[in-house]
């Protein structure tokens, strides 16, 4: 076990670093340099300002301090655009927020999926499966973007019950539209992932064995079926996990929350190079971090999986 | 899809003088594919997006930059779908018609969706078809690159590309194209090794057949039937990573549009409209991208219950 998470580690290294590499050279290589603004700025105005942020120095010489910095000092660098505020301070403004909307889809989005997944299972072709089945065909496939507006006109516009947007420290009032547009697609996934592995589960032999030695029904389902047949729905929780903070970046754009997504959107559209490519390597980081956790749970709960 | 036909249509001529018509893959495949009436209705409601899309700017009385006078500043009160005025969708804010901008939008949307789609399958191919043949330490290596690939975050990447180079039409097929045909490698890798030992490969490596020409002529026909099923699921994922871009503004630039920046503004426009909602500038690009969505899933569906019948 132990050296197979070093194994992942090690995987994990070069990945990151092949991200920072190859951002780093895209944001040498792209025309117009963070600087450039309408007003034409005097020829040592700018190579003033590349000699503070250090990009008159050579690619290799950046890239490195960058990744010295970054490993030794968690340090992201300063903002291209704002002076007085550093990536770090733009991230820790944002992440907060993303982790607790995020946290709350992700546990809803388990819960309720597997929940759905499992009652259209045991009701295997009444009208109970084909609904939640129905639903989650049309759940899985309405992005985020597509949900938001139609909870904005339900929820804000006819009934007047919830603000459009907003955060005010997470009050659930401002809670509750963006955990519903972030994790209905993942309650409609993880629902027909469930449903399908507990139907595979349900067919096979143990679980007639253990239902002839008369345990009753709900037993069988709980000690024997539930365990077997969230393997899979485990495997799925990395993809579940980058989507919420990939989501974030509707999210923030729609009901004005103040994540980290709207930090990536504003750098991009500010040409904030600096700020992009440090939350591009924190999710990447983040989406590493938790596949390994993911593996190595797997690797826990299922005898089968030898590493 | 138009060389499946043609195979499927050779050899019922060839098998026609026989006693017992032979029956090829692709013939059972479509005779299955027809029995699943979701799948059949959504390629209707493919044609039909697809005509929309190609002849909907042609119908319209109004350009999709044209700019209506009347109805400018005041979209909520005036710019309501009608006939008369010739707005069949009503107007956005600007007095742009959104028959005609939607129409367009449609027709991007789609265009993104397929040529996207188009670089994702013919790199994923025959990268996977290499990888699975050639197998050892070349496929050892090819893989664990994939691996490195899919662990970083593409829509971020996708969205830094976009920023750095401009928003061109060109950027964002390549874009969308070159980060997705990972998946494609991993399924067609996985085929690949299982054809790998068929008796019809092995015979034509004993007839001295070259490696490259066995990959191209008799590995990848053969995974057709897998590749298809792939793309068709592979296109509505690249018409929402499109939408998505779009609809954070980092898509298509205007005048042009797409059916995830008309999303985009309509929702924006509901919030903001002061008199009465502006529901129309929401519903219409809505309707239409989930709709087109639903119907590339259930076909996708269709065609796996029919070309991968073990997999039912």
């Amino acid at each position: 076990m132990f050296s197979f998470i070093t194994r992942r580690l090690l995987v994990a290294v070069p990945t990151l670093l092949i991200l920072i590499v190859l951002s780093a050279v895209l944001m040498h290589a792209a025309p117009g340099g963070p600087f450039n603004s309408e007003r034409k700025l005097p020829a040592e105005v700018v190579a003033n300002l590349q000699a503070k942020y250090g990009l008159d120095q050579p690619l290799w010489w950046q890239i490195w301090t960058y990744i010295r910095d970054l490993v030794l000092h968690f340090d992201f660098g300063p903002s291209f655009k704002y002076k007085d505020r550093t990536v770090n301070d733009i991230i820790a403004q944002g992440f907060p927020v993303t982790l607790i909307y995020g946290f709350w889809s992700f546990i809803i989005a388990t819960i309720l999926g597997i929940a759905a997944g499992i009652v259209a299972a045991i009701r295997h072709n009444t009208a109970t499966d084909y609904a939640v089945l129905s639903v989650a065909i049309i759940g899985a496939a309405l992005p985020g973007f597509v949900i938001a507006p139609i909870l904005v006109l339900f929820f804000t516009l006819q009934m007047g019950w919830l603000p459009g947007g907003g955060w005010e420290n997470a009050e659930w009032r401002y809670l509750v539209m963006p955990v519903i547009a972030l994790s209905t697609g993942y309650i409609a996934s993880i629902a027909r992932l469930m449903r399908s592995s507990m139907l595979e589960t349900l067919n096979s032999n143990f679980v007639r064995t253990a239902r002839a030695k008369g345990l009753p029904e709900w037993k069988v389902i709980v000690r024997h079926v539930m365990k077997p047949a969230l393997l899979p729905i485990l495997s799925y929780l990395g993809p579940v996990f980058v989507g919420m903070i990939t989501g974030s970046v509707v999210i923030d754009m729609y009901f004005s929350t103040g994540g980290i997504g709207k930090s990536f959107v504003d750098s991009a559209l500010n040409r904030d190079y600096s700020v992009m490519l440090g939350v591009t390597l924190l999710v990447g980081a983040l989406t590493i971090l938790f596949n390994l956790i993911v593996d190595v749970l797997y690797a826990f709960i299922d005898p089968k999986i030898r590493y | 899809m138009v060389t499946a036909d043609l195979r499927a249509g050779d050899l019922s001529r060839i098998t026609d003088n026989a006693e017992i018509k032979g029956r090829s893959l692709w013939a059972d495949a479509r005779a299955r594919f027809v029995l699943n009436k979701a799948a059949v209705a959504s390629v209707f409601v493919l044609i039909f997006v697809a005509f929309f899309s190609i002849f909907g700017e042609a119908v319209a009385p109004w350009t999709n930059e044209e700019i209506d006078f009347n109805v400018i500043g005041s979209a909520d009160t005036k710019g309501m779908p009608s006939i008369e005025t010739g707005h069949y969708f009503g107007t956005d804010d600007l007095g742009r018609d959104l028959f005609a901008r939607t129409a367009q939008g449609t027709r991007i949307s789609l265009m993104v969706g397929f040529v996207g789609t188009f670089i994702a399958v013919v790199v994923g191919t025959v990268y996977g078809a290499v990888s699975g043949y050639v197998g050892g330490r070349t496929d050892a290596v090819l893989m664990r690159i994939v691996d490195i690939l899919s662990a970083i975050p593409f829509m971020f990447v996708l969205i830094l590309l976009l920023v750095m180079f401009g928003r061109s039409m060109f950027m964002i097929f390549v874009g969308i194209g070159m980060l997705s045909w990972l998946g494609m490698a991993r399924i067609v890798r996985g085929q690949t090794m299982s054809l790998k030992h068929k008796e019809y490969i092995e015979a034509a490596r004993a007839s001295g057949v070259s490696t490259w020409k066995i990959i191209l002529r008799h590995i990848v026909p053969n995974l057709m039937g897998v590749v298809v099923v792939y793309t068709t699921l592979l296109i509505p994922d690249m018409i929402m990573a499109e939408s998505f871009i779009s609809f954070l503004g980092l898509g298509v630039q205007e005048p042009l549009t797409s059916l995830g920046a008309l999303i985009s503004e309509g929702s924006k426009s509901i919030l903001q409209s002061s008199i009465q909602p502006t529901l129309w500038q929401l519903y219409f690009p809505l309707i239409l991208f989930v709709a087109t969505l639903y119907a590339f899933y259930f076909v996708g569906d269709g065609l796996r219950d029919a070309l991968d019948p073990k997999d039912r």
